[in-house]
């Protein structure tokens, strides 16, 4: 077996992903390579969930029943506890979400309805990147078309980073929010947060960052990253799906207008105006997913024994391997950095002129799952003049095994088509 | 292997050798996609009177939907529109039985090598890979011929 520097105790970990002894096709071993689209979830997780449907089902922040308290005490320690895994400097600073792009359209939404110095409208500009993910451009492209903004991005430079060189005439004076991803789901580069930051508050622009496929992976630090914004979500991190987080910076969660009305959001009701809960609860209206922030506390639990550092030295080794072995099989092509610097664990790559379809097909055959098409990102596939990719992306519990089954899978494919 | 079941030889000769790919004169041209994949298809009919002259097409996409495209042109190109609708509802019956129908001989002197579609449909994500030229051919056709029946639909 490969053993390369970094890698964490894998055979240990696996024993807690119960999906990952899976026999798929009858009898083929489950290599599972599609983490970006979404983490398997550890057993902990699992129980977690159904400990709290089993014992402490309830309503939050409402009642005064024992169910409701402990429920209550459950779901606010979840944000505790997202609260430190992200070194935020207050609870109150974390909004539970449907998933990351219910966190952005938050975001842009807060900033349509703001008012100045906020507000977002026709003498202003917005920029993003060209390698966003579809949630965060359409959210931004909507708040144009309604508010008239003008919107403005970052291109990107033949080897898959952003084209900062002209970064001045980007963000300018009229520029009111930059948004962009802190790595890319479909090229896996990891971009220069502080160049864009810099030039950010220069302008006195706000900065909303997309860490979907970020915090996963590496320690995150938002007062470090310095930040308005930062959104990611539960269910590529080992937690379940349905809940999302944005995080914002306390004095604009206070200034900035909420976007959905409902229960829990509100202080005081009368059939003429409402006053407003203080935030986090300004945006969390309505009952939220409850069940769903507690197993995001568990996989934060599960993830910081691990350890965040050695998570991400553990990607980087497979993305090192990955890149070396996948550079072997003949008419591969990378799409996005060739090297495993400033890079993450998604590797998108086209083989010859077969495509991603048939490709994702062929390996699926053999056991190995990993994501074709644009994934949510198809201007990075216009920009490189192809129709789609084939996207390998890893996690704490892949192994160089799995990289060489994707090999000869790949080796496979060649063989079929050619 | 059950892949065997969806790349038939049969689809992998159209894939590999497409009959009459190309953009020629048409009466209509419409351009489809199946946002899922990003395959494309821009697609023109031409008729004389109700009868096929020509489909051309041009595209990316997935030996599938690329095949598929290749039949289409095979089996409507000549007909009378009448004959060609009946290959396309048959076509579309055959790719929405998830496997589940098994073509008998009436069928497949219907459909002839689009037959050889029937273990896609055993692919919930490939069909719409198999219909997407099929769809395009509707749609171009109502637009070409107009008139009360015609319905513009999209894949």
């Amino acid at each position: 077996m490969t053993q390369l520097p970094g890698l964490l105790d894998t055979e240990a970990i696996r024993k807690d992903f119960p999906i990952l002894d899976r026999l798929v096709h009858d009898d083929r071993k489950l290599v599972y390579l599609d983490n970006a689209a979404t983490s398997q979830k550890p057993r902990q997780v699992l129980d977690a969930l159904a400990e709290y449907y089993e014992r402490y089902n309830a309503n939050v922040h409402r009642g005064v029943h024992v169910l409701a308290e402990e429920a209550t005490a459950l779901y606010e320690g979840a944000r505790d506890k997202v609260a430190s895994f992200i070194n935020a400097p207050s609870r109150d600073e974390v909004i539970f979400t449907k998933n990351a792009s219910e966190s952005l359209n938050l975001v842009a939404n807060m900033l349509g309805w703001a008012d100045e110095p906020y507000r977002v409208d026709s003498e202003t500009e917005i920029v993003i990147t060209e390698m966003e993910h579809h949630s965060n451009i359409v959210p931004w492209q909507l708040l144009a078309q309604r508010t008239g903004a003008k919107l403005k991005w970052f291109g990107l430079t033949d080897d898959g980073r952003l084209d900062l060189s002209d970064i001045d005439e980007i963000i300018t004076e009229k520029t009111k929010i930059v948004s962009f991803v802190l790595v890319s789901n479909i090229l896996g580069t990891v971009n220069p947060v502080e160049t864009i930051i810099r030039r950010a508050q220069e302008v006195g622009a706000l900065v909303c960052i997309d860490a979907s496929q970020a915090a996963p992976h590496m320690p995150m630090d938002v007062q470090a990253l310095q930040a308005d914004f930062v959104a990611f979500t539960g269910h590529k991190m080992c937690g379940p799906t349905g809940i999302g987080v944005l995080w914002g910076r306390q004095e604009l969660l206070e200034d900035l207008p909420p976007f959905l009305g409902g229960g829990e959001m509100i202080e005081t009701v009368s059939m003429h105006s409402s006053t407003y809960a203080p935030a986090p609860h300004k945006f969390e209206a309505g009952t939220p997913p409850i069940a769903q922030a507690v197993g995001l506390g568990a996989a934060i639990d599960y993830l910081n024994a691990i350890g965040m550092d050695k998570i991400l030295a553990h990607e980087h080794a497979l993305t090192e391997y990955a890149v070396k072995r996948l550079t072997e099989v003949p008419d591969l092509r990378i799409i996005g950095p060739t090297t495993a610097e400033e890079r993450g664990a998604a590797i998108s790559f086209t083989l010859g002129d077969i495509h991603p379809h048939d490709v994702g097909q062929v390996l699926d055959e053999q056991g190995i799952a990993v994501r074709v098409g644009h994934h949510c990102a198809r201007p990075v596939c216009l920009r490189y003049g192809i129709p789609a990719t084939t996207r390998a992306s890893f996690y704490l519990y892949s192994t160089p095994a799995e990289i060489d089954a994707l090999v000869d899978g790949l080796e496979h494919v060649r063989n079929f088509f050619g | 292997m059950k892949l065997d079941s969806m790349y038939q030889e049969v689809i992998l000769d159209h894939y590999k050798n497409p009959h009459g790919r190309g953009l020629r004169d048409g009466d209509a041209e419409v351009h489809h996609v199946n946002p899922t994949c990003g395959d494309e298809i821009t697609l023109r009919v031409r008729y004389e009177g109700t009868r096929i002259e020509d489909v051309s097409y041009e595209g990316q996409g997935c030996s599938i939907s690329q095949a598929s495209a290749s039949v289409l042109n095979e089996l409507l190109v000549g007909k009378e529109l009448a004959d060609a609708r009946k290959i396309q509802e048959t076509f579309l019956e055959l790719m929405q039985s998830k496997g589940k129908l098994e073509p008998d001989d009436a069928m497949e002197e219907v459909l002839e090598d689009a037959v050889a579609f029937a273990g896609v449909s055993k692919y919930p994500a490939r069909v719409k890979c198999a219909l997407l030229s099929w769809m395009a051919w509707k749609d171009a056709t109502a637009q070409a011929l107009g008139g009360a029946e015609a319905e513009r639909k999209t894949a």
